[in-house]
């Protein structure tokens, strides 16, 4: 009876649509992947969820320049040095941080939607945004740090609870 | 009341953020129209228009590459 139960909590959660991203990359071009497929989900009616870990964390963080946040001496040089959104760099090609103005203008050219507007667009389009506890305390950022869309600060177990049922990434 | 969207300039995955959130804003038993390309956005944005609960009443061809969805919400 346990087996058929837990067969059929699991079919179930398996006809939930939902994707959760596990954003670990502050790198322009992983960081457009995570937004684009996240966007392209919730716009086709997939809860979608992305947990920001490590240097992905890059990408919530309110100062999107350069800035010296964190708690001490050595994580405020950290977060200088990484940045933010806007100085996210390219994963090939960064060239000194001109690959991705380079990548920028050819989006715009080609009417190709950009990292910034694909981050509206998850906004306006209630994705979850979710931010890794243990990552955060290494590079020593609070949740104020992060832009305030950021709906909580999880550790592994809530992000499994809440991926459960749907299609997990790691980018 | 019937609303008009025209994508045929987008390309994923904003022709259906865009669709998407038009359908957000339009009441319900209102019309949208569609405008869009062939390809992915015309088999997709009916299709997934449908999943999430919406009436397609019509697919048209209007010129060229372009057709016409037109979704009730």
């Amino acid at each position: 009876m346990g087996i058929i139960e837990n067969a059929l909590t699991k079919s179930e959660a398996k006809s939930v649509k939902k994707l959760s991203i596990i954003a670990f990359s502050g790198d322009f071009d992983k960081l457009t992947a995570v937004f684009t497929l996240a966007t392209g989900a919730a716009a086709v009616g997939y809860e979608v969820n992305i947990f920001f870990t490590f240097w992905g964390l890059d990408a919530i963080k309110q100062k999107r320049g350069r800035a010296f946040v964190g708690g001490n001496w050595l994580t405020k040089l950290f977060g200088f040095l990484m940045g933010g959104v806007k100085v996210a760099p390219n994963s090939r090609f960064n060239f000194l941080g001109a690959g991705p103005r380079i990548f920028r203008h050819l989006m715009r050219k080609k009417n190709i939607a950009t990292l910034e507007e694909l981050m509206e667009a998850a906004n306006a389009l209630g994705v979850n945004l979710y931010a890794c506890e243990m990552a955060m305390l290494v590079l020593g950022l609070e949740k104020k740090d992060f832009i305030h869309e950021v709906k909580d600060v999880l550790g592994v177990a809530t992000f499994l609870r809440i991926s459960e049922g749907g299609e997990t990434l790691f980018i | 009341m019937t609303h008009t969207l025209d994508i045929t300039q987008e390309h994923c995955p904003m022709t259906f953020v865009r669709t998407k959130l038009k359908l957000a804003q339009i009441e319900k038993g209102d019309i949208l129209e569609v405008l869009l390309s062939e390809g992915e956005p015309l088999e997709n944005v009916p299709r997934s228009a449908e999943e999430q609960g919406f009436k397609v009443i019509a697919v048209e061809h209007v010129e060229g590459p372009v057709h016409r969805v037109i979704i009730e919400k």
